[in-house]
């Protein structure tokens, strides 16, 4: 017997089927002619009859070919396609004003239809634009989660950050002291509410083992500046806050849930918190951060109001206006109590201070202070994916334009029959309108991908990245520029083909070879935009390359931060009684530390450089004298132990390093850095036997013994700063303040300098050391140099890579768009290049042309580019380190290299012009 | 012995009948119109298979491969409750128009 099957298959051509189904027709007809078959043989009929018998049930194959394909069976989104056309009928039956509507239907299907069909120009477009949207959307939701979205607190707008201003004594912005604080909370008329803050990592016993955790020190009005409602009890009173009261904590809703499982009854419980035991009095409902912190738990600060001074400004402070009351007033009533907390106060800052400083208040937008200059990288970060979306969607319409060419005799001949000019622009735009949209449907995805991606590589010091998310601002946002991008890139043919000369169209019979010059311009036009922003983005983030290579090549203070370890350690008096006891026993640590396997060198200061927990003070040189009553500008502070510079790599410039000896000896002596030096001498060596003080006046002298190598003490990408560095215990020093008692530094940060860094065996041996000495003393910000190096080049580092994407991609479409166009003319004008090789021309006279025409484009672009370049890069000033935003080195590479690019995407399809064969062209007419 | 044109215009009342009782397969279909027309009906596999598909695709009708012991797999269809509606929609057409045509072609008696 035949197979039927394989019979069929030859005689049913089934092309707009897909493939399961088109098995499934070919078994069942196949059947069939069997089951014919064998009943004709049943009846007795011979071979060849019984097959003419079977294959007479088919009668003409086409036919059935062209009905099975045409059955609504086998159309692949027939539902929607036929609803959408029942709707549009209905609704055009209605008449008048709905006929536009119906038409749009009808458009919007026509359009599904023809994507249908080409389904590889349609996934090109809706992934460039996705990607283009997808950039967009993930920003824009940065940008409104960080910078435009209010506080997440009652009527943000009234909070402030409440600072100090001293310009007289170099400082633009102090936090607040706690005398001025009071003064401000009890006699302030505009001020609805006012508190102090301030973290500090606590130690939680009665545990496994002793814990650190996060806290936020308070006053009774803090909470309450924010609005903050507790979830269970209460918040802090005006006695918690008091000396001599029983101890008390709030806990914030995360710790209550991981700490006590939520315990409903945890209200007058007591915890056990840098030794002292603390009633638990209420619990801060879910969701609720202080600020950019997310402490563990809240505690009161205790201060005596007895022995409080205007001095001390070292807590940041929060403050709620009141209604109505307006920054400028609040600033003026808080200038007229300063003077008020000093007299209420007596005993630290003078009225003559107060005066020669200049001092003042300084309130900011509580949002400002928080969100800070982040702003700069997160505008420009959008500007530079707009200019992303921009690109696309020239490249969009590019595409737009070819495949609207392919039609250009079929839409003449609408118009010829009276196809109104509107009806044709909305055929365009309800196809483009719909990739866009598909666009964002698609970008939205990425975005949603690439905001997770983003909150992990973005710098830690990135402010409310938790409050970002795709809200529905954000998801309008993105429809709103689909849509922009839709019509962006429909109205390229819609303007071409709106006012198309139609009979040259129509005479031209589509070959399309002759209305060159015009059809082009557009084409060349978004070439040459494409180029221009491309230029910039590569500017940008060329710029940003450079900074980063700069940061690296500045000396941070340090060497080989991959071999430092750094690690605090507090000695308080329980362990150690007199002044004496403490340095021992950070010398004994030291030591201790130094016999770990592998560490070739230790040392101790307060502060490590980028930790941000340095002191500061006037610094009087007698060398220099002022004028009576005038204060010099304050200098960092840090108090060391032995082996400091040694360990972090720090070179001493001149004089020599200090040593145990110096300290137990209680020695007046202090090094300084080399900027500091040179401010005051010529030369560094020349500071050695100077000697300096700090005060309220001239005096109390100490001798500088070493300078030492400048300091990036805020980070790589900041100025170095002018450091004084103190030995660990100090006797007269500011007695103004401590009268006779010396001066020690309880809390070491000891720095580890070993191969072994970052090993784990080598991290619990150096505990180990410690505990050795003190058992279960917490270790406090236990972290490499390395790491704290790359978290203060985080931002430049984001930045980089997301300029660097965005460049990448915008360098791709441009590329892609210039190869694309040169592709298009080289195959336009096939024909004259054959007849021009005919006549001829040789292959490098060809190439000639065709890359002089990239070169022109291309060359066009880059003049745009740098003028845009010139004018927008110093937007991004700020961002840039060691670089200035009109670097003409930069400009001129970036332009080169983009020229030359374009020169590659321009040749390839020169060469395919120069291989034209005359003959061949001219046959092809 | 019919015109294609007066067979065309009932293929699908009469498929739709067929499945009414029983769900059967695409050669059972066009045999039953050949027996139950005593001969006079007939359709090509040409003429069914696309109306199946056609109905099918309007939902009128489902198809299931159904696999019974000793034979190869066939395509069964049956009526849903979508294609009884059809069906019942399209039988009252049917009597309407041949009352309709008979009331004209038949002398009248009035």
């Amino acid at each position: 017997m035949r197979d039927w099957k394989r019979y069929v298959r030859e005689h049913l051509p089934l092309p707009d089927i897909e493939g399961s189904l088109e098995v499934e027709v070919v078994e069942e007809i196949a059947i069939q002619l069997e089951d014919g078959y064998r009943a004709a043989r049943a009846r007795g009929a011979g071979e060849e009859e019984a097959e003419a018998e079977a294959l007479a049930l088919i009668g003409d194959w086409s036919t059935l070919a062209r009905d099975v394909q045409g059955s609504k069976r086998f159309a692949r989104a027939p539902r929607i396609e036929h609803r959408v056309e029942d709707r549009e009928f209905a609704i055009r039956t209605r008449g008048g004003s709905w006929v536009p509507v119906a038409d749009m239907l009808r458009d919007l299907r026509l359009a599904v239809r023809r994507l249908r069909r080409a389904p590889a120009f349609g996934a090109v477009v809706v992934l460039t634009l996705g990607m283009g949207i997808g950039a967009n959307t993930a920003i824009f939701s940065l940008v409104k989660g960080i910078l435009l979205d209010p506080l997440p607190y009652e009527e943000p707008e009234r909070l402030v950050a409440v600072l100090n201003t001293a310009p007289g004594v170099g400082e633009e912005v102090l936090p607040q002291s706690a005398a001025v604080h009071f003064t401000y909370e009890d006699e302030s008329r505009l001020l609805e509410a006012v508190g102090l803050y301030n973290r500090f990592d606590v130690t939680v016993l009665g545990l496994d083992e002793p814990v650190r955790i996060p806290s936020i020190y308070v006053t009774a009005g803090t909470l309450p500046t924010l609005r903050a409602r507790p979830l269970l009890g209460r918040l802090f009173s005006a006695e918690d806050a008091t000396p001599g009261t029983p101890f008390t904590v709030i806990l914030s809703y995360g710790y209550w849930q991981n700490q006590f499982g939520g315990d409903p009854e945890i209200l007058g419980r007591t915890m056990s918190i840098g030794g002292e035991a603390r009633e638990i009095i209420g619990v801060l409902p879910r969701g609720f951060r202080f600020l950019e912190h997310d402490p563990a738990v809240y505690l009161p600060f205790r201060f005596d109001r007895s022995s409080l001074t205007v001095s001390n400004f070292t807590n940041p402070s929060v403050a709620r206006l009141r209604e109505g009351a307006t920054l400028e007033a609040a600033t003026a009533d808080l200038a007229r109590l300063m003077p008020v907390a000093v007299e209420k106060f007596p005993g630290g800052v003078t009225l003559a201070f107060l005066e020669e400083a200049r001092g003042a208040p300084l309130l900011l937008p509580l949002k400002e202070t928080i969100v800070g200059d982040v702003g700069d990288v997160l505008w420009v970060l959008l500007g530079t994916v707009g200019i992303v979306l921009l690109i696309a969607c020239a490249n969009v319409a590019n595409l737009f334009l070819v495949r609207a060419e392919a039609r250009e005799r079929e839409l003449a001949v609408r118009r010829a029959m009276g196809a109104k000019r509107r009806q044709v622009a909305g055929q365009f735009l309800v196809e483009s309108v719909l990739l866009g949209l598909l666009g964002g449907v698609v970008g939205l995805g990425l975005a949603h991908a690439g905001l997770r991606l983003l909150v992990a590589i973005a710098p830690a010091n990135l402010p409310r990245l938790d409050e970002v998310s795709l809200d529905p601002v954000v998801l309008i946002f993105t429809l709103c520029i689909s849509i922009i991008s839709g019509v962006l890139f429909g109205l390229f043919p819609v303007l071409r083909w709106g006012h198309a000369d139609l009979v040259n169209a129509l005479k031209e019979g589509g070959r399309g070879s002759g209305a060159g010059r015009e059809r082009h311009r557009t084409r060349n036009a978004l070439v040459v935009g494409q180029i221009t922003l491309a230029l910039v983005l590569l500017i940008g983030s060329s710029l940003m390359v450079r900074s980063f290579q700069a940061i690296r090549r500045a000396n941070p203070g340090f060497r080989n931060p991959a071999e430092i370890m750094i690690l605090g350690v507090s000695v308080t008096s329980e362990v150690a009684e007199s002044p004496d006891a403490i340095v021992q026993t950070h010398e004994a640590i030291a030591h201790r530390l130094a016999e770990v396997p592998g560490v070739t060198s230790v040392g101790s200061s307060s502060s490590v450089t980028m930790d941000g927990r340095a002191g500061w003070d006037p610094i009087f040189v007698e060398d220099s004298p002022l004028p009576e009553g005038q204060l010099p500008p304050t200098r960092r502070f840090k108090w060391i132990g032995a082996g400091y510079f040694e360990t972090m790599g720090n070179p001493i410039v001149a004089g020599r390093t200090l040593g145990w000896t110096d300290i137990y000896n209680r020695a007046r002596v202090v090094l300084v850095t080399e900027n500091f030096a040179r401010e005051y001498w010529s030369d560094p060596a020349e500071a050695i036997g100077e000697r300096i003080g700090t005060g309220m006046a001239p005096g109390n002298w100490r001798e500088i013994i070493g300078v030492v190598g400048d300091v990036r003490d805020d980070g790589v990408t900041q100025d170095p700063v002018a450091i004084v560095y103190w030995p660990m215990l100090l006797e007269d020093f500011w007695p103004e303040i401590r009268g006779d008692e010396p001066f020690v530094a309880l809390t070491q940060f000891y720095a580890i300098r070993s191969p072994r860094v970052g090993t784990a065996g080598f991290l619990r041996e150096v505990k180990e050391a410690v505990w050795s000495f003190l058992p279960n003393r917490p270790l406090t910000n236990v972290q490499n140099l390395e790491d704290m190096l790359r978290g203060s080049m985080a931002r430049t580092s984001f930045t980089l890579v997301m300029l660097g994407i965005a460049a990448a991609v915008a360098l791709l479409l441009a590329t892609v768009g210039v190869y694309g166009v040169i592709s298009y003319v080289v195959s336009q004008r096939t024909r004259e290049i054959g007849v021009r090789i005919a006549l001829g021309a040789g292959s490098s006279t060809v190439t000639g042309m065709v890359v002089r025409q990239g070169l022109f484009l291309a060359v066009i672009g880059v003049a745009l580019g740098l003028a845009a370049a010139y004018g927008l890069s110093r937007l991004m000033t700020s961002l840039l380190f060691g670089v200035s935003a009109l670097d003409p080195l930069t400009y001129a590479m970036v332009a080169v290299c983009l020229t030359a690019i374009a020169l590659l995407a321009s040749y390839l399809p020169a060469r395919r012009a120069a291989r034209v064969d005359p003959m061949e062209a001219l046959r092809a007419e | 012995m019919f015109s294609a044109a007066l067979k065309k215009g009932s293929v699908e009342l009469l498929l739709l009948s067929l499945l009414q009782d029983e769900p059967r397969h695409g050669y059972e279909i066009g045999k039953m119109i050949e027996e139950r027309s005593g001969g006079r009906l007939r359709f090509r596999i040409s003429s069914i298979y696309p109306i199946l598909c056609r109905m099918e695709g309007r939902g009128w009708i489902e198809g299931r491969w159904v696999e019974k012991p000793g034979e190869r797999r066939r395509r069964f269809y049956r009526l849903t409750a979508k294609g009884e509606e059809a069906l019942a929609a399209q039988r009252r057409t049917w009597h309407e128009f041949t009352r309709a045509v008979n009331l004209v072609v038949e002398p009248s008696h009035a």
